[in-house]
């Protein structure tokens, strides 16, 4: 496949893996903050290709990991009612909340249906104009763009009956709260896809307050082991900043026109992580000019009581604290068939990750 | 059929006049050997004097069709091939079907000559049936059941079970993954996605059989349906005293294959296959073997894909394309629901 062989190529693949070995000479422990490179990294075998020296942890971007419980919890409520349907990226549908799933409620008849784009989710209101169409906006900055375009796409359309229950966040606020709380971390593996949005400015924060480099890289093995390597070198030279490795997608100023999007139709609110708690200007919340497209707003429910399983340590995991393999539930109480915690769940989870690839 | 329906109706089912008729002008027309021509409540064939392998299996695919074959031929090749794989030479198969009310007569007839075509192929005998109509909305078009009976050589008996399996086996498979399921996938108008793959649907009985005349040292066979090589791999390392080693440069992906499964996510090594069958050979017959699959149609890409290994026992783990290492799992959950 053109365009994606290039960048898994086994000769350069091993020959950056000598070069790190080269350029690594102290200790380094580098977060992949986005999930998808959690995967990639698993699939294409990447630790076994590293030094000693360098140590890959896994970082809270998997947007159905730190989704709160209460979220799926209040998107189990709005799929019991009569006159819902719940449309939803398929990852989402088997994340446990305190008593059901989205899957559960599925079996037992509730009308909930997978899409892969926010537009077949209009198309679904369209169709069904005496129903309430809630499509569950999940994700960071790469899918909040197109949820917007939704929106608006349903106020142009005329469509009246289509909600979006948004759990939107965005990723700096999460990058600077893990050094802040002294998670052990010397550069970010930079998320890829969000960067295509934002552009390098949203990371400018930590070399410049925090000391850490940041790499935004690409998904395919070459691409992360050049920003290892990249990392590797600002660590060794002391010299953090900045870089894009994944320059075939993201330029230094981002997708205007999706940032615009964005703005348009979302404001900053105050948001809970799992394993981070609520951080300061990191949700997306629908602006109130929207409010007749937010499900929040419009459509009212009665939400079961919370309640958090016993003994996942999926927090811990996000914050990069701790790694799957210790989690005395990994792999025998929870497993992807039958997963406890969020992280087991999303294709992106560490833990699914690790399942599926390491263990 | 003389005064052939549009539609198949509920009384297609009920025991009555509809239902002779379908029976005699559709299924037994097209189906027609000596034991089903008795028509009698049950098929007596001969006593083969050998042991026998025994398997069913349920088809509910969708869409039924699809780039490369029809909800019949996985039918007749899904069991063919689950026979076949076990050592046996397919020989009597049965076949029920679950109608929807309002179901085109027109599609059931192209199935039933998909499955005609495909049961002279294999030279096996369709010796039983049954069919049941459902009210319309209480299944998707038409489901298929078929149970098939082979006979089976002592030598044989050991290959389902892999009792024989010993470090140093090498692994085989005949052809390209992930073109079954990405081609239903692709098939299915939800995705819009259009993409040139044919499902590899197809009996492997005389492939096989070829092998079993290369070689008296094939060690296991299973074919890699849902859940695909990977799960195969997985499940065959699990709990045993040996491990397996694969390797990810030498599986066979077509560009269409790996199109999809990156832009949906998907692990080919993970997505189904139905006519793909997993060999483990002793080392001295691989090439012999090898050489003897790809004399067939479906076995002209038929690679050496690994080993047996005595390190890791209990694991499957494939050196990746790019020099890394990863353990193989068991798929778990649904990656494509009704592949199959």
């Amino acid at each position: 496949m053109k365009y994606i062989d290039e960048y898994r190529d086994k000769d350069i693949v091993l020959m950056l893996a000598k070069e790190i070995k080269k350029a690594s000479t102290k200790p380094i422990r580098l977060m992949e903050v986005c999930g998808g490179h959690t995967m990639s990294i698993q699939k294409y075998g990447i630790p076994y290709l590293l030094p000693e020296t360098v140590e890959l942890i896994s970082g809270p971007g998997c947007p159905v990991c730190v989704t709160s419980r209460s979220y799926i919890d209040r998107a189990v409520a709005y799929s019991r009612l009569e006159d819902v349907i719940i449309t939803t990226y398929g990852d989402l549908i088997r994340v446990p909340g305190s008593t059901s799933s989205l899957d559960k409620e599925k079996a037992k008849g509730a009308d909930i249906r997978i899409v892969y784009s926010i537009l077949d989710a209009l198309m679904i209101a369209k169709e069904n104009r005496h129903k309430k169409i809630v499509f569950l906006g999940i994700g960071f900055e790469t899918t909040a763009p197109s949820s917007a375009a939704g929106i608006i796409k349903a106020q142009m359309a005329g469509i009246s009956n289509f909600y979006v229950y948004s759990a939107h966040k965005v990723m700096p606020p999460a990058m600077e709260t893990l050094i802040d709380e002294g998670v052990l971390i010397d550069g970010y593996i930079g998320p890829g896809h969000v960067s295509t949005i934002t552009g390098e400015g949203i990371y400018m924060n930590i070399p410049e307050k925090f000391g850490l480099g940041v790499v935004i890289s690409g998904f395919e093995p070459v691409d992360l082991m050049q920003s290892i390597l990249m990392l590797v070198r600002q660590f060794e030279n002391a010299d953090p900043k900045v870089e894009i490795e994944y320059t075939r997608a993201v330029k230094p100023e981002g997708n205007i026109k999706a940032q615009e999007m964005l703005d348009e139709v979302f404001e900053y609110r105050d948001d809970w992580w799992r394993g981070l708690g609520v951080l300061k200007n990191s949700g997306l919340k629908i602006r109130e000019k929207y409010a007749m497209y937010d499900a929040e707003e419009q459509i009212e429910v009665e939400v079961e009581e919370l309640k958090e399983p016993k003994g996942c340590i999926c927090g811990d995991i996000l914050r990069g604290v701790n790694k799957p393999k210790d989690c005395k539930l990994f792999g025998n109480v929870c497993t992807p068939s039958n997963p406890v915690g969020s992280c087991m769940v999303s294709s992106e989870g560490s833990c699914a990750a690790y399942y599926l690839y390491n263990r | 059929m003389k005064n052939q329906p549009d539609t198949i109706l509920l009384g297609h089912g009920s025991g009555g006049k509809l239902s002779h008729d379908l029976i005699t002008e559709l299924f037994a027309r097209h189906f027609d050997n000596d034991i089903l021509r008795q028509q009698s409540d049950s098929a007596i064939i001969e006593n083969p004097g050998s042991q026998m392998a025994f398997t069913t299996d349920s088809f509910v695919v969708d869409p039924i069709f699809f780039p490369g074959g029809d909800i019949g031929k996985l039918a007749i090749a899904g069991t063919v091939n689950d026979l076949a794989v076990s050592g046996a030479i397919p020989k009597y198969l049965s076949v029920g079907f679950i109608i929807e009310e309002g179901f085109a007569y027109k599609d059931l007839e192209r199935i039933v000559i998909t499955m005609a075509k495909e049961i002279k192929k294999a030279g096996v005998k369709i010796v039983t049936g049954d069919t049941k109509v459902v009210d319309r909305g209480k299944c998707d078009k038409v489901f298929i059941n078929s149970s098939g009976i082979g006979i089976l050589d002592k030598k044989n008996v050991h290959i389902s079970s892999g009792s024989h399996i010993k470090a140093g086996d090498k692994i085989i498979i005949n052809g390209s993954i992930g073109d079954h399921g990405m081609a239903v996938m692709a098939a299915r108008n939800d995705l819009n996605i259009s993409a040139d793959i044919l499902s590899d649907c197809a009996c492997l009985h005389d492939l096989i059989q070829s092998a079993l005349e290369a070689s008296d040292q094939i060690r296991f066979m299973r074919d890699a349906t849902r859940g695909g090589l990977g799960t195969v791999i997985a499940e065959l390392a699990k709990g045993k005293d040996f491990g397996i080693h694969l390797h990810e440069d030498q599986l066979i992906i077509s560009e269409g294959v790996r199109g999809m499964c990156e832009l949906l996510g998907f692990d080919p090594i993970y997505v189904a296959n139905e006519g793909k069958v997993v060999m483990l050979v002793a080392a001295e017959d691989a090439q012999s073997v090898l050489a003897a699959l790809k004399k067939h149609k479906s076995g002209t890409n038929s690679t050496i894909i690994g080993e047996i290994t005595n390190d890791h026992p209990g694991k499957a783990w494939i050196e990746t394309q790019v020099g890394g290492k990863r353990i193989i799992e068991m798929l778990s959950g649904q990656q494509l629901p009704r592949i199959c």
